[in-house]
């Protein structure tokens, strides 16, 4: 790749940064060259996004059908799986499964639902409700 | 307090936090280590395509070798003495982290990149394997070194601590790490020549089909199977997948390609052997030719493939860059061994 060449595609890191490639210049010596994004791995990306936002509203649906918990509606908000809450929250998963169904979750002790609460960063009230927007950005 | 550490912004987190560490423990008239030199030297560069080990529920590829690597190959081949910690206890690790910092010690962590604030938020995804450099503490903030970033970041020691023990694959558990002792002289070129070796080795001297230059290959007979296999829309799964992994922040573009031929033409400066800059040449070539594999498939993801796009062409694609690459190793592997 030539320093010519180097993509300036915005997308990705906005102004989050500039990350740095490596180009040859005219005399086909190495450069470090910052870009801002390329656009093949904006569509990939917006791909692994799209994916993640597919769950989320399958999330929602299912709560809103009374066959998930609103854990279910934070665990894909942030990115995880039955194994990776488990995990976080120090529990096994047979117990997160567990916490996943709405009759079960009605009973969940206090204490427990805090620790969820502070691993989502929202509040037991917003844990226990299902909020309107449709978050993307619900840990950030 | 903040400790006076030269922050230089590289392409991959961990050959940027390698040579960052090492360039500030050594003394000045000692040569400086780029970040392609240490990716060289820690034998960075690879390739493996394992369907069979999954991420996201899709197949593993991988453009470099695992993480941690690069920093033990590059720190034991210059006889650099470090320490390593693993905690079980947050608290434990972030007091320990604050006694290192009192006594000026510079402090590498690896951690979960979900958890740090200061990350894009389109880059906010759970992978364990992301470096940094802890320089200082401010009130509740800590002072961090990132090198894929442009300055110095700040970070709450809340965030850090998530971070630090992000759970799931390769978890972290707290891992930090420091160098003790350098050696009187830093001599690079034996460690310049058996990075190369190692690399090479890796690449064209595997006994599995999925590893080093025939994985190449093999990734290229497996993708074009995939629109027969799975179906249009799992394909484009796929090779999205296989974009994120190759041009992800870290490698410099070109699945690390092009960083590697940095520094084979670096390294053909300090040993002064003329025979490596065509090999640093054929790289660029490779990189180039991984690079239009990644616009290919792109189009692929937007609907917009035309003939030259097909999954057969994508397949002479990786045949091309696996003909170059195993034509280069081999070569190196003449020169360094």
């Amino acid at each position: 790749m030539e320093i010519k060449d180097v993509p300036q595609d915005p997308g990705i890191l906005d102004d989050y940064g500039r990350e740095i490639c490596y180009a040859v210049d005219q005399n086909g010596n190495y450069n470090l060259v910052q870009s801002i994004g390329w656009y093949p791995k904006n569509i990939a990306n917006r791909q692994a996004w799209q994916a993640i936002e597919k769950k989320i509203n399958k999330a929602r649906e299912d709560i809103l059908g009374g066959k998930l918990s609103p854990i279910g509606f934070y665990m894909a908000c942030n990115q995880m799986d039955i194994r990776l809450l488990a995990q976080y929250m120090g529990l096994y998963c047979w117990q997160v499964r567990r916490h996943l169904k709405p009759a079960v979750f009605k009973r969940i002790k206090k204490n427990v639902l805090d620790k969820y609460a502070a691993l989502f960063n929202v509040s037991v009230d917003e844990l226990t409700s299902l909020p309107d927007k449709l978050t993307r950005d619900c840990h950030i | 307090m903040i400790i006076d550490f030269k922050h230089t912004q590289s392409a991959h987190c961990e050959c940027g936090v390698t040579a960052n560490l090492i360039n500030h423990a050594v003394k000045e008239s000692d040569p400086q280590l780029s970040e392609a030199l240490a990716f060289g030297i820690g034998q960075g560069i690879f390739f493996g395509y394992l369907p069979f080990i999954k991420v996201n529920e899709l197949p593993l590829t991988t453009f470099r070798c695992p993480v941690g690597k690069i920093f033990k190959s590059v720190t034991r081949s210059l006889g650099i003495d470090v320490k390593w910690q693993k905690f079980s206890s947050v608290p434990k690790a972030m007091d320990a982290l604050d006694m290192e910092l009192d006594k000026g010690h510079p402090v590498g962590c690896r951690t979960g990149g979900y958890w740090l604030p200061y990350f894009p938020p389109a880059l906010r995804f759970h992978f364990n394997m992301h470096n940094i450099v802890v320089i200082g503490k401010q009130g509740d903030n800590y002072i961090i070194s990132d090198p894929v970033f442009p300055s110095v970041v700040e970070c709450p020691a809340k965030d850090l601590a998530l971070a630090r023990f992000a759970k799931g694959a390769l978890a972290p558990k707290g891992s930090m790490y420091r160098i003790t002792r350098v050696p009187g002289k830093i001599d690079l070129k034996p460690a310049i020549l058996s990075g190369i070796k190692g690399a090479a080795k890796s690449m064209v001297k595997t006994p599995v089909p999925f590893l080093g230059t025939r994985g190449i290959r093999f990734l290229g007979k497996c993708v074009e199977k995939w629109p027969e296999k799975f179906g249009q829309e799992k394909t484009i799964l796929l090779l999205g997948q296989l974009i994120r992994m190759q041009e992800e922040i870290g490698t410099g573009g070109g699945g690390f390609r092009f960083m590697y031929s940095a520094f084979l033409q670096q390294a053909a400066g300090i040993l002064d052997d003329p025979r490596l800059t065509p090999m640093a040449e054929q790289m660029t070539a490779s990189g180039d030719l991984w690079r239009r594999f990644a616009v290919k498939a792109a189009r692929h993801c937007k609907g917009r493939a035309t003939q030259d796009d097909s999954v057969h062409a994508m397949r002479q694609v990786l045949n091309a860059c696996a003909d170059i690459e195993t034509r280069t190793f081999k070569e190196l592997l003449s020169i360094a061994g």
